[in-house]
């Protein structure tokens, strides 16, 4: 038989992916900051200083729930406890940055970090050296999410815990790390967290340059987490994680490691997830406890799931938007938006079990083979 | 490998396999010989331990007792499910289950002989020579034209064929086809005999199935279980005209 030219299976990699991307990247790195540098800040197109980090904060979610629909939509791991990993990466961020008030604090020791003065602390713990370098700091970014990753991800696939198990899970971990992370005996500012940051590399965190730079920071690392998501399920191993979500024991009788292969992408994503978080804290300034609730890693799935579940650009999309929505909604009518986020998701679940991607696919053209197909006869 | 390993060059050796779920005793001191090149049917009445013995072989299942050899040295009871695919044995299962949202082609791809290293598929590269392979497949299944179509749009039929496809490619020395002519229609079910018959040629099939006429077009030697045991084996008549047999699963 003639062998089909272009060979039957999908180039990710085509003209038209390069010019959306590079539009992507035209707009989030030369129009954002000409419009704040470069605008009269009275013009109506301006955008005003405080608007910058808001916006980082968002990319910053929109590469968390990359990371969640890398294993999501592609491998059905359905993790809810991904702001783990997103906590821990922002934690170690955040220790440098504590470490790098110095005596600026307001004991003014050059030793320790305020909270531990005011726990009558004499020297500092051993889990804290090495934290005054930021290159060692950027290293436990991942090094922590990651090997946090690689134990709890062996231990649960290679028994084979999937589905809702799975998840329970990753619930128990967070909310077990969030326990430890309360307490004050535990060296991380227990209650209250860390915050009062002063610099970062050198530069006073609160300067709109260096919040200009935080931003174009998140961009890179959102673009370059994209296109390794995109490599990697756009590969043969892309095809092995859609096939082990819908026939795992299938894809064992054909000679591959399920449990490895689950590992690798759990893996990468909670390293995705530790960096997005390191890029969050000093952005927002503070990291604490909280961040490791529960909640928080059920709202990622409810991002993902809005955006288009197994589509990589609509688990951005779903993170940017409703953040957005959020944060004009908790400034509107803040007593109604743990409602809206609920319907969305039930309507998400009943309606539209794509996403706003899947909608906008369905509207324009069919475009059969660019996302990863939902399992049959399942929703969400 | 195994100091225990008996010496024999049987292609797969089951001798005295016990498995017993909670207190069942699925596979009741079971022992099979299938040599190299045999095309073996095995039928049994429902609950006889068909699909244990097949899960037991696949490493699905592990035994309580008794030993599973391949190849007379390698000791199966003992690997998991993708260590024992690699040796060259592949299952098909008795409902049809292909990857529904990957393309035919893709179901192919995955299951050629590759390299199954999660760092291996990550970089893999789809050259010429697999390219040809996955398309003399196709043909030999009779898939060609759909190649580019998921593959849950397919058939019940068409599905077991892309199935029987994908342990072609794989090459495997031994096959087991659970139930592979179920729910086929008469036409589907002739077709499917004579790719088998065909396969036989060059690779050990064993086959377990239900339909006597079937059996019967298949022509080969034939293993009747029950209780999880040997109960008779031999060429179809004789099977069939064994009063125990008959008694326990022809007669009923």
């Amino acid at each position: 038989m003639p062998a089909p030219s272009c060979g039957p299976i999908k180039n990710a990699w085509g003209p038209g992916f390069w010019a959306g991307f590079v539009a992507c990247g035209i707009v989030l790195i030369v129009i954002v900051p000409a419009l704040n540098l470069w605008v009269p800040p009275a013009s109506r197109i301006a955008l005003p200083d405080y608007l910058v980090p808001l916006l980082g904060k968002y990319l910053c979610y929109g590469l968390l729930a990359l990371s969640l629909d890398l294993i999501w939509g592609y491998a059905g791991i359905l993790s809810l406890g991904h702001g783990a990993f997103f906590a821990l990466g922002g934690y170690c961020i955040g220790m440098h940055l504590m470490r790098q008030i110095g005596t600026r604090g307001v004991y003014g020791n050059p030793l320790l970090p305020d909270f531990m003065v005011f726990l009558n602390w004499k020297e500092l713990p051993w889990f804290w050296w090495g934290f005054d370098h930021f290159a060692f700091a950027a290293a436990m970014v991942v090094l922590v999410p990651g090997l946090l990753a690689l134990v709890f991800g062996w231990l649960a696939f290679r028994s084979r815990v999937t589905g809702v198990y799975l998840s329970i899970i990753t619930q128990a971990m967070t909310y077990a790390l969030m326990l430890a992370f309360f307490r004050n005996d535990m060296g991380f500012g227990g209650n209250n967290g860390m915050t009062d940051y002063k610099d970062i590399l050198g530069c006073d965190v609160h300067q709109p340059s260096t919040r200009l730079g935080l931003y174009l920071a998140s961009v890179v690392a959102l673009g370059l987490g994209y296109l390794l998501c995109r490599f990697i399920t756009a590969s043969k191993l892309g095809r092995v994680l859609l096939a082990l979500r819908d026939a795992e024991s299938r894809v064992r009788f054909l000679g591959y490691s399920v449990t490895n292969a689950k590992l690798f992408v759990f893996t990468v994503s909670a390293l995705l997830a530790g960096i997005a978080g390191a890029l969050y804290v000093p952005q927002v300034g503070i990291i604490n406890p909280s961040e490791f609730s529960p909640g928080n890693s059920i709202e990622i799935a409810i991002w993902v799931s809005v955006g288009g579940r197994g589509t990589l650009s609509g688990a951005i999309l779903g993170a940017v938007l409703v953040n957005a929505g959020k944060t004009w909604l908790t400034g509107a009518a803040p007593e109604t938006w743990l409602f809206v986020l609920g319907a969305l998701f039930v309507l998400t679940t009943l309606i539209f079990p794509r996403g706003i991607v899947g909608l906008l696919r369905q509207a324009r053209w069919v475009r059969p083979r660019a996302t990863a197909p939902l399992p049959a006869g399942e929703q969400a | 490998m195994n100091a225990a390993a008996p010496a024999t060059d049987a292609l797969l050796y089951l001798n005295g396999v016990t498995v017993s779920f909670d207190g069942f005793k699925a596979l009741n001191d079971l022992s099979l010989v299938i040599d190299k090149g045999e095309l073996r049917t095995i039928i049994g009445p429902n609950g006889a331990g068909k699909t244990t013995m097949m899960n037991v072989v696949t490493g699905k299942t592990r035994p309580d007792a008794g030993e599973v050899f391949f190849r007379g040295t390698a000791d199966l009871s003992r690997l998991d499910e993708a260590a024992i695919a690699n040796l060259g044995i592949g299952r098909k299962f008795q409902r049809p289950t292909v990857f529904e949202n990957l393309t035919i082609f893709e179901n192919l791809e995955l299951s050629l002989t590759d390299s199954r290293k999660t760092w291996g598929t990550l970089f893999a590269r789809l050259t010429p020579d697999r390219h040809d392979r996955i398309a003399a497949t196709l043909a030999r299944i009779g898939l060609t034209e759909q190649s580019v179509q998921l593959a849950g749009s397919l058939s019940h039929g068409q599905k077991q064929w892309l199935e029987i496809g994908m342990l072609l490619i794989h090459d495997r020395s031994l096959l087991l086809l659970d139930e592979p002519v179920a729910g086929m229609t008469d036409r589907e079910t002739e077709e499917t005999t004579a790719l088998i018959l065909d396969l036989a040629k060059d690779r050990t099939i064993v086959v377990v199935e239900h339909d006597m006429a079937f059996v019967r077009s298949l022509g080969a030697r034939v293993t009747v279980l029950h209780e999880g045991s040997v109960l008779a084996e031999g060429s179809i008549d004789h099977v069939q005209n064994d009063p125990r047999v008959i008694e326990v699963y022809l007669g009923r």
